[in-house]
């Protein structure tokens, strides 16, 4: 029981830092809220959507970053989905670099863009690997028969 | 239209919700069936009005229309925009007009907003959308079916209004009214006609 209890605490500090490191937003929150026991999957369903949707549309930036001539609408377009839904998520940093970002397409500016690629490429390998982190930890618990919602 | 364990007073919405955003339907989905609603989703507009029967291959005979109580749409989508969806329904003589449309985007831009609002959207909801917002806009939807269910019989209620004064029928000469003498009265026979 003791372990359980360990665990549970490991899993709050830590999710309270990827809100305090700025990782993890409000956003976050409510989609937990919206996991119950007959949807107990949800937040890892939604996470593990936005993880292919992000692979995909980061090697799209990369190919239209690498044209000889950038076509800065769709490389906007693109942005503007990655923006949508990291902010869907809760995905704080990358939803900021994304600003960022679509001013730099506004901007016509390829060495901006090229920067901004590079931070949310950065950003997103971060997050990553902090909520797979997070999702073991929650599985881990699961595991051993805790629950981990309150 | 009951489903087990969805209250059996309250009325199933049907949602149909329109998004290109694979991460964003997955979301909206989920707020709709915790709030209850029966949902459709859809990727794009053209999607949607092939759903409703709009898209002109269906021919609206009404046989197999779907009853749609709500639709919400983001804003920014390939091809058809959320505002083109919103005046292709605006523009359709039929029930489908009357369909409530919510458009959803996660850019705050006041002339977008002030653009879809005069074209007749409900409302207009800025992305994330949250289950609060979700639940406002079924609050509203419902309230506005309950109207509806309650002009309808408020119509009957008046026609048989029998709430007319006594003392109006009788003379000063006459004796006193007497309700026990009202079927002789002038006041029972106007009563006996509605």
């Amino acid at each position: 029981m003791d372990g359980i209890v360990e665990l549970q605490r490991q899993l709050i500090d830590y999710t309270a830092s990827l809100f305090h490191e700025g990782f993890l937003d409000e956003q976050f929150n409510q989609l937990q809220q919206l996991e119950d026991e007959n949807n107990p999957g949800f937040v890892v369903e939604v996470v593990t959507l936005f993880f292919e949707d992000a692979d995909r549309l980061l090697n799209e930036l990369t190919k239209a970053l690498g044209q000889p001539s950038v076509d800065f609408k769709s490389l906007d377009a693109h942005v503007h989905q990655l923006k949508g839904s990291s902010s869907s998520i809760g995905a704080h940093r990358i939803h900021r670099v994304c600003i960022s970002f679509r001013n730099s397409c506004e901007e016509q500016n390829v060495e901006g863009c090229l920067k901004n690629l590079q931070q949310v490429k950065h950003e997103y390998s971060l997050v990553k690997d902090r909520l797979e982190t997070l999702f073991r930890m929650e599985q881990q618990i699961l595991n051993a028969g805790g629950s981990v919602r309150r | 239209m009951a489903i087990a364990g969805s209250p059996s007073a309250a009325p199933q919405l049907h949602v149909l919700a329109v998004d290109d955003s694979l991460v964003d339907r997955k979301v909206i989905e989920r707020l709709l069936k915790i709030s209850s609603c029966k949902v459709t989703v859809v990727e794009s507009g053209t999607r949607a009005l092939q759903y409703l029967g709009l898209d002109g291959e269906n021919d609206a005979l009404g046989f197999d229309s779907v009853k749609v109580n709500l639709i919400m749409t983001d804003y920014s989508m390939p091809g058809m925009t959320g505002y083109e969806l919103l005046k292709k329904i605006k523009q359709e003589s039929s029930v489908f007009r009357e369909i409530p449309v919510v458009i959803m985007s996660s850019e705050n831009v006041l002339t977008r907003i002030d653009r879809c609002l005069e074209e007749g959207a409900e409302d207009f909801l800025l992305k994330p959308v949250k289950l609060a917002d979700v639940r406002r806009l079924k609050d509203f939807i419902v309230k506005g079916k309950v109207k509806e269910g309650e002009k309808r019989s408020h119509k009957r209620i008046r026609s048989i209004d029998c709430s007319s004064p006594l003392s109006a029928t009788c003379s000063p000469m006459s004796l006193p009214c007497d309700p026990s003498t009202s079927l002789l009265s002038p006041l029972s026979a106007k009563k006996a006609r509605l």
